[in-house]
């Protein structure tokens, strides 16, 4: 069963992911990439991450989004059509890349430390440890962010309010 | 896995905490009370910052890591929260009477004035990488905001904007810096990667080498140091004049305190790989900001490159490495928080709505018909130029000194002679205020009381720590020992 949800959604993340730079438009290309976002939050939640899964889905699904939408919006992009590209350098320079990136990826792949692999102990990744963590190792950390989302509203608050 | 929680000691933060509470009812006081209570404002900001820097003296003398490893509670820290808050106490006495004259007198200017301080304290007793990271964004946030705090004004916006793109833009560095580095070592505690760092065969040395430069990129644009430093002069020139004195003793001081802490306390193990790089990197910040600052004829812009130069001085201090170079930094900060402060708040005292002339030809004949402030400007031009009696000269003094004894002889020929170029265009601005002639009128002071405490308590300062400069250099010898506490 998992390996079969795997495969399912492991091919609709590399489907939306050539989607994603094969559209004309970059309206199309930001609507494939949240698909691909949410495919890898299906593939993490087989890994038994069930909090980096929910991460996936709220912050690159959610909200880096919508920060790519409202530029996409704001500079008007989907207006323009991106053309082929026509530079062949260009073009040989993209594929070498792209085979060197891949040549990477099977050769560690293929190391045999990665086969091996460290069992996890139990609940790794889980909310519950995530939690546990950030309320006793990391209360610190995890209050000081909370004074500077503080800052951070208020500021906000200051530069877009209308009247001064 | 068993919760534990670690043991919460209120007394280790309550500098921090007393800040934040003040911020809180500062919004509060804001929100609800009448124009008559919004007086209040400054005053209570000063209270709340008088208390923090009463529970940082509390802590003096201690050396203990509470917090899981996070908060350090040592006199280095003490000692830092010390020029933050002066830094802020100045930064508040200046802007007393130039928010309403420049009319952007909102409670949120105090509230951001305190959080910002927060973050610098954040930055300064934290010694775990996250912890120093928040602090800065913490610090780095409040300071974008205030610098674009005069909405109205285009370059005040402009200023913003440059600093938001370019900090956002260094805290990635920074950030991705301390992912390498975590990468290498496998902790992201200060303490635990000096611990692995002394072992004799690092791992994944190419990775930390990477991790490392990234660090000095990210500290390097916070600092102002040369060539991370295009954003100073702009950011420095279209900033509220009282922002500027903060940003110029502040976040520089908060900057150096994360980045002596992770340098000198975490990666002293590999000291030899990178002092050759900040050994470039502090020539190069005191000439670039010695030579660009003689060509300025904007006063701010003026005092942005020297601020520049003077964060090339404080690596001296940093590349000597040794206990005198760590404590000379201390010691310099402190002096330059007193000089740049007081610096800034004459510009402000001579200011008039809107900054209108701020070029240094304006300032002739201000020398004859204010003595006071002719020779209050005089004093700080002659500490920033290092000229004794003052204390940035009993600064550079120890600064070289230290370099020396660690065998820097050419850094500090160096130095010197920038030393020497830079008195050239602090002494000119002293001899337009009494030599030149009157242009077609002598700038006008403006009536501000607090301003004009301000000025008094960094002049008297500046010559204070010139001439009895055992007082702070005593107990600023023993912060070093404590680094990592």
């Amino acid at each position: 069963m998992e390996s079969f949800l795997f495969y399912i959604f492991g091919g609709i993340a590399v489907a939306s992911a050539l989607l994603v730079v094969t559209r004309r438009n970059a309206v199309g290309s930001a609507i494939f990439l949240i698909l691909c976002f949410f495919c890898l939050g299906v593939l993490y939640l087989l890994l038994q991450a069930h909090f980096v899964a929910v991460i996936q889905v709220l912050v690159y699904a959610g909200a880096i989004m919508v920060l790519f939408l409202f530029v996409i919006m704001l500079l008007n992009l989907s207006q323009i059509e991106f053309g082929r590209i026509r530079n062949l350098a260009l073009k040989v320079l993209g594929a070498a890349l792209g085979v060197v990136l891949l040549i990477n990826i099977l050769g560690a792949i293929n190391r045999p430390q990665l086969s091996e692999g460290v069992p996890l102990s139990e609940g790794f990744g889980g909310t519950a440890q995530v939690g546990m963590l950030l309320f006793s190792k990391y209360l610190i950390p995890f209050e000081v962010a909370s004074v500077l989302l503080l800052a951070a509203i208020v500021g906000a608050i200051i530069l877009a309010r209308r009247e001064f | 896995m068993e919760f534990t929680l670690p043991a919460i000691k209120i007394g280790a933060i309550a500098p921090e905490l007393i800040l934040v509470c003040s911020a809180a009812g500062l919004m509060m006081l804001d929100a609800f009370a009448k124009e008559r209570g919004k007086t209040l404002l400054p005053i209570l900001s000063i209270v709340g910052l008088a208390l923090a820097m009463v529970a940082s003296l509390k802590l003096w003398g201690k050396s203990e890591v509470t917090f899981a490893g996070m908060v350090a509670v040592d006199s280095y820290r003490v000692f830092f929260n010390i020029i933050f808050i002066i830094g802020a106490l100045l930064t508040v006495l200046l802007s007393m009477n130039y928010t309403p004259r420049e009319e952007i007198d909102r409670g949120e200017y105090y509230v951001l004035v305190l959080l910002a301080t927060v973050g610098m304290m954040v930055m300064a007793a934290g010694t775990d990488l996250i912890m120093i990271f928040l602090g800065l964004e913490l610090l780095s946030i409040s300071v974008y905001v205030l610098a674009g705090f005069a909405r109205g004004q285009l370059k005040s916006n402009e200023a913003a904007l440059k600093y938001f793109l370019l900090g956002a833009f260094a805290s990635g560095f920074l950030l991705y810096g301390m992912a390498l580095v975590y990468g290498a070592v496998g902790s992201t505690n200060l303490a635990m990667i000096a611990e692995t760092l002394a072992t004799p065969h690092l791992p994944a040395r190419v990775l930390l080498m990477v991790g490392v430069g990234l660090l000095v990129v990210g500290f390097g644009f916070k600092v102002a140091i040369v060539p991370f430093h295009m954003w100073t002069p702009d950011v420095y020139e279209g900033a509220p004049t009282s922002i500027t004195a903060f940003m110029a003793v502040g976040v520089k001081a908060a900057a150096f305190a994360g980045f002596a802490r992770v340098f000198i306390g975490a990666l002293g193990a590999l000291h030899p790989d990178w002092t050759m790089v900040l050994w470039v990197l502090a020539v190069a910040t005191m000439t670039v900001g010695n030579l660009a600052a003689i060509t300025q004829s904007n006063i701010k812009r003026m005092l942005a490159y020297s601020s520049i130069a003077h964060a090339g001085y404080v690596l001296v201090g940093m590349v000597a490495g040794n206990e005198v170079g760590r404590a000379s930094m201390l010691f310099y900060l402190l002096a330059y928080t007193f000089m740049q402060a007081g610096a800034f708040g004459v510009v402000i005292m001579l200011g008039q709505k809107g900054e209108p002339r701020l070029n240094i030809t304006d300032y002739a004949g201000v020398g004859h018909k204010y003595p006071l402030i002719g020779v209050a400007m005089a004093i700080f031009m002659f500490s920033l130029g290092g000229i004794p009696p003052t204390a940035g000269f009993v600064g550079k003094f120890y600064l070289f000194g230290a370099a020396i004894k660690a065998g820097y002889v050419w850094l500090v020929i160096l130095g010197v002679i920038n030393s020497a170029i830079s008195i050239y265009y602090y002494l000119r601005v002293t001899v337009v205020m009494y030599m030149h002639e009157e242009g077609e009128e002598v700038l006008a002071v403006s009536r501000a009381p607090a301003v004009a405490l301000a000025l008094i308590l960094t002049s008297v300062a500046t010559l204070g720590l010139g001439i009895f400069p055992s007082w702070i250099w005593e107990p600023v010898q023993k912060t070093v020992n404590l680094l990592l506490g």
